[in-house]
C-alpha cells in the first residue's frame, strides 16, 4: 500500500469514528495510534489544557508510568508547554538544544529511551486547547510534509473534542430546561393542594412555600414535592 | 431543502420584532414547507406542558387542542421519541386520536407530521406540521422537516442557556406554563378533593372539559373557585 492510500484509509477511519456513536476516548486513542504510525514515532499522547491552565493527558499510546510522567512533567517545561505558549508546533529541536532548553525534561525523556520529542498544537481559532505529543527512540527529523500531516491529525482531534464538549453542554442545558419546567409545574400543583387542604389562596400558598424554603435552606421545588406527597401541610409551613 | 443553519439564520434575522423565536421558527417552517401551519410544544415525561409557538390561528388551535385533550401526534412523537406521520386523516377508517383526529379533519388538515425534540434521553417537546393535502412527505420534505426539528432544539437550548443554571425557565418558555398555571393548580386541588394521584386528577379535568365541550382552563377555574366538583367515575375498572 502506498503512503497516500494508507493516509486516505486513516482519514476515512477517523471520519467514521466522528459520525458513529461517538466516544471521545476511543476516538483519541485511534488518533494517537495512527499518529505514531504515520509520523515515525514510538509513542504519542494528547494533552489538554484545562481552564486553570494545567495540562492533562487524555490519551496515550503507552500507559507506562514513566511515559505518563513525561507528559505531566511538561506542566513545568518541555515541548508541549512551549507549544501552548507559542501556539505553534515545536518540532525538530536538536538534542543539545533540548538539553539546555528543557534540562529536567531531557533527562527524563532519555531515561525512558526517547531521543526526539515533538509537540503539535490543537488549535481553535486563536487559542490552543491542547497538543499532540510525539516521542521517538531514534533521532527523527520531521519533514514539512510530516508537520503538515501532524497538524491535520491534530485538527481532527480538535474537531472531535469540540463535538464531544458541545454534546455534553447541550445535554446539560436540556436537563436544566427539564428541571426548571418540572419544578414550575410542581409548584403550581402544590398551590392547588394547599388550597384544597387548608383553604390557603394560591398567592399565600406560594409565599408559605418560599418562606419555608428559605428558612430551611431547601429548594422550593423540594418543598412543593413534599406538599404534594402530604409530608408538609399548611400548618407545618406556617410554624416551621 | 433548507439546512438547520439556514433556518436559524433566517429566524434570528427577524428576532427583535417582538415575536418569540419558537413562533418565528413555526412561521418560517409553515411558509417554506407550504403547510397549513406548524406548532411547537413543551412536553416532558408527565405530558404536554404548553404551546410555545404556532405559525398562525389554525396551528395555535390544534396545538392547544393537543394540550386540552392530552392526546395527539406531538405527544405520541415525544413519548416514542420517533417521528409520527399520518398521511391521510380523512381516509382513515379509525382515526388514531379520538378527539384530536376529527377536530384536525374539521379544521381542514389532511396530513400531520410530528417530530420529537429531544437531547440525548431528555425529552423537551415536539414540532408538528399540519398540511391541507394528503400524502407522505418525500425524502426532501422529510429532511427539511428534520432540519426544522433540529433548529427547534437549538432554539430551546439557546433560550434556556440564557438563564442562570438552577433558576427558572426562560420567559419565552415560561409564558405558556403561566398561561396554564390554573390547570396545574386545579390538578393539585382535585387530587386532594377526589383523593386521586396527580396524573388521574389531570385526566379527570380533561375528561370533564371534553364531555362538557368547555375549555380546560375554564374547568380549572371553576374547580379552584369551588363552583365545580368532579368525582372519579364509579366502575372505572373496565
Amino acid at each position: 500500500m502506498t503512503t497516500e492510500q494508507r493516509l486516505t484509509q486513516v482519514f476515512v477511519e477517523l471520519a467514521d469514528t466522528l459520525v458513529d456513536e461517538f466516544d471521545a476516548l476511543d476516538f483519541l486513542s485511534t488518533l494517537t495510534e495512527r499518529s505514531v504510525e504515520l509520523l515515525h514515532a514510538d509513542a504519542a499522547g494528547v494533552i489538554l489544557n484545562d481552564m486553570r491552565g494545567s495540562l492533562h493527558v487524555v490519551a496515550s499510546t503507552s500507559d507506562r508510568a514513566k511515559v505518563l510522567e513525561l507528559f505531566e512533567l511538561q506542566n513545568d517545561e518541555g515541548p508541549c508547554l512551549d507549544c501552548f505558549n507559542s501556539g505553534r508546533a515545536v518540532v525538530n529541536v536538536g538534542l543539545s538544544e533540548a538539553r539546555s532548553r528543557w534540562p529536567r525534561f531531557s533527562v527524563a525523556a532519555a531515561d525512558v529511551g526517547y531521543q526526539s520529542a515533538h509537540a503539535i498544537p490543537l488549535r481553535l481559532r486563536d487559542s490552543v486547547i491542547g497538543a499532540m505529543n510525539l516521542f521517538s527512540s531514534a533521532v527523527v527529523e520531521l519533514t514539512p510534509d510530516d508537520v503538515a500531516l501532524g497538524q491535520a491529525l491534530a485538527d481532527i482531534a480538535t474537531i472531535g473534542l469540540l463535538q464531544e464538549r458541545a454534546v455534553r453542554q447541550s445535554g446539560l442545558i436540556a436537563e436544566q430546561l427539564q428541571t426548571a419546567l418540572n419544578s414550575r409545574v410542581l409548584i403550581e400543583q402544590a398551590k392547588g393542594v394547599l388550597l384544597a387542604s387548608s383553604g390557603v389562596d394560591v398567592d399565600r400558598a406560594f409565599q408559605l412555600m418560599r418562606d419555608y424554603s428559605r428558612s430551611h435552606n431547601e429548594p422550593v421545588k423540594e418543598v412543593a414535592r413534599r406538599v404534594i406527597e402530604r409530608e408538609l401541610a399548611a400548618d407545618d409551613l406556617r410554624h416551621p | 431543502m433548507r439546512t438547520t443553519a439556514q433556518i436559524l439564520e433566517a429566524i434570528n434575522a427577524e428576532h427583535g420584532s417582538g415575536d418569540s423565536l419558537p413562533g418565528l421558527l413555526c412561521a418560517d417552517c409553515s411558509a417554506f414547507m407550504d403547510l397549513s401551519g406548524s406548532g411547537m410544544a413543551l412536553i416532558n415525561e408527565s405530558g404536554h406542558q404548553g404551546v410555545i409557538g404556532a405559525s398562525g390561528p389554525l396551528a395555535a388551535q390544534l396545538e392547544d387542542l393537543q394540550f386540552e385533550l392530552g392526546e395527539g401526534p406531538s405527544l405520541d412523537a415525544s413519548r416514542s421519541n420517533s417521528p409520527v406521520v399520518h398521511p391521510d386523516l380523512s381516509a382513515a377508517a379509525v382515526l388514531p386520536w379520538l378527539g384530536f383526529g376529527p377536530a384536525a379533519v374539521a379544521a381542514g388538515v389532511r396530513a400531520v407530521f410530528a417530530l420529537p425534540l429531544q437531547v440525548g434521553t431528555t425529552p423537551l417537546g415536539a414540532l408538528c406540521l399540519y398540511r391541507a393535502t394528503p400524502g407522505r412527505w418525500d425524502d426532501e420534505g422529510t429532511a427539511t422537516a428534520m432540519a426544522y426539528a433540529d433548529a427547534a432544539v437549538e432554539v430551546l437550548l439557546l433560550l434556556q442557556a440564557q438563564t442562570e443554571p438552577g433558576s427558572a425557565l426562560h420567559p419565552e418558555l415560561d409564558e405558556p406554563v403561566t398561561y396554564r398555571a390554573e390547570v396545574h393548580q386545579a390538578t393539585g386541588y382535585l387530587s386532594v378533593q377526589a383523593s386521586v394521584g396527580l396524573a388521574e386528577a389531570l385526566l379527570l379535568l380533561r375528561a370533564h372539559a371534553f364531555a362538557s365541550d368547555r375549555p380546560l382552563l375554564q374547568i380549572a377555574r371553576d374547580v379552584l373557585a369551588g363552583r365545580l366538583r368532579i368525582q372519579p367515575e364509579e366502575g372505572e375498572d373496565d
